[in-house]
């Protein structure tokens, strides 16, 4: 295991992406970086720019208005990155799946942009903080 | 010659770079205290390596429209002059009959260097969260580095015109800690608030302010020049709690159990550092700047008058 990649595990920066949500993971996504789950012992940290990113926390089933921003957003994210679907909605759309608006599922839209990207999910609707965390160790551990 | 040339610069890079890892260890206790405080565990004692080495591992990507080389250069420059300033702080605390007259001077120049080098750097971005923050870098700096080489003068004044570090430690040896006056202790707290700024630390952290500039200055940074930016600021973390030892508490003695004692002032300083770090919130620009040049300055004045009286 390289050098670069055990320092990737042990200190993913997120970045908190909202493409059409219903706010309820994002609120979950706040409330996980609260001192109460204390996610700074995995070394995660939020960061306010995607050029510092390392993970991309997704929630929300894409739709057209905000596809051309995520696929800009994703350019601007430094690569190695792994894109984190947060909630059923970017894992299966649910219940926006026939609507005129959606273009998602998250994987789909992700493949198009970059077709090696690294993509996690955490399903629940939404799910809690400790899922959260779990997921994200997990999906740091296959890399 | 050419051999002890080449010795002296092995030095100052052994020297640099021991710097770097006391600013590791450094960041790591901030860090921890920090975590202590709000009632959480914190990060291990890797967390700070592990940011940076993870960052060298990343792609470097240079925005559109940005000034290509002097984006990329900027932040290798505030590191050359950091670690030349760290170089020659402790150069002069382990072998303080080394060093040249004016050194102070040197150093003082040294340590904007990082600073200006992140304003350029930002403003060759072409990203209007980075001009944002560059325009209060710069404003932060005129703030602060006014009482700052105040309390400076009134060292130099109390030590009795030394421009060396060697002989300011060497006079605190004879003479007592320049910190037990009140002159000395007035200038403590007055280093004390612009390390604070200097370091972009809350409530000073104006530039950078994570939640309205999304990074401020560091806004385009990625990969290994923003690892290269957090080296700088590490370095920097070490490199201003020691010249406050240096300057006011007789600085580092490096003869067996002295050197725990020298750690031990250090880190009341660093922890001091991180206490106000925790309990202040964020000022905005103006406000900064207005306590830096009227209560700050008004202060720091009266500090090197009291030194003339010799309080």
């Amino acid at each position: 295991m390289s050098l670069t990649r055990w320092a990737l595990k042990k200190s993913p920066w997120v970045y908190h992406v909202a493409l059409s949500p219903c706010n309820n993971c994002d609120i979950e996504i706040l409330d996980l970086l609260t001192p109460r789950f204390d996610v700074e012992r995995f070394g995660i940290k939020l960061v306010g720019s995607p050029r510092h990113a390392d993970a991309l926390l997704v929630s929300g089933s894409v739709n057209r208005h905000v596809l051309p921003r995520f696929i800009e957003l994703y350019k601007q994210t430094a690569k190695p990155c792994v894109v984190f679907g947060i909630g059923s909605c970017a894992l299966s759309m649910t219940m926006f799946r026939d609507s005129y608006n959606t273009v998602g599922p998250l994987d789909k839209v992700v493949k198009e942009i970059d077709p090696n990207a690294i993509i996690a999910y955490v399903p629940g609707c939404p799910p809690k903080p400790e899922a959260m965390i779990l997921g994200v160790v997990k999906a740091l551990q296959t890399l | 010659m050419a051999v002890q040339g080449i010795l002296t610069v092995i030095k100052f890079v052994v020297i640099a770079i021991a710097i770097l890892v006391l600013g590791l260890i450094t960041s790591w206790i901030d860090r921890k205290v920090t975590a202590r405080i709000q009632a959480r565990v914190g990060p291990p004692w890797f967390q700070p390596i592990a940011d940076i080495l993870k960052l060298l591992g990343k792609e470097t990507l240079v925005p559109e429209g940005a000034g290509r080389n002097v984006f990329l250069y900027a932040p290798v420059i505030g590191l050359a002059g950091m670690a030349l300033a760290a170089a020659l702080l402790g150069n002069a605390l382990i072998s303080p009959e080394v060093g040249f007259v004016g050194d102070v001077v040197v150093l003082v120049y040294l340590l904007v260097i990082p600073a200006i080098a992140l304003i350029i750097g930002a403003s060759a971005s072409g990203n209007p969260m980075a001009a944002v923050g560059a325009s209060r870098e710069m404003k932060l700096i005129l703030g602060y580095e006014l009482p700052y080489l105040i309390v400076i003068a009134t060292v130099i004044y109390k030590t009795g015109f030394t421009l060396k570090l060697g002989d300011i430690v060497e006079t605190q040896a004879l003479d007592g800690w320049n910190l037990w006056s009140i002159s000395g202790v007035i200038g403590f707290f007055i280093l004390l608030l612009s390390a604070q700024a200097k370091l972009g630390l809350v409530p000073f952290d104006i530039p950078e302010a994570d939640q309205e500039l999304m990074g401020g200055v560091i806004t385009e940074y990625s990969g290994p020049p923003l690892a290269l930016i957090r080296i700088t600021k590490t370095m920097l973390l070490a490199v201003l709690p020691l010249l406050m030892v240096t300057l006011l508490m007789g600085g580092v003695q490096f003869e067996g159990l002295s050197i725990l004692w020298g750690f031990l002032k250090y880190l009341v300083i660093v922890v001091l550092i991180v206490l106000i770090r925790n309990t202040n919130p964020r000022v905005r620009i103006d406000q900064a700047l207005k306590f830096f040049w009227g209560p700050v300055t008004a202060l720091s004045i009266i500090a090197f008058i009291l030194a003339y009286w010799g309080l």
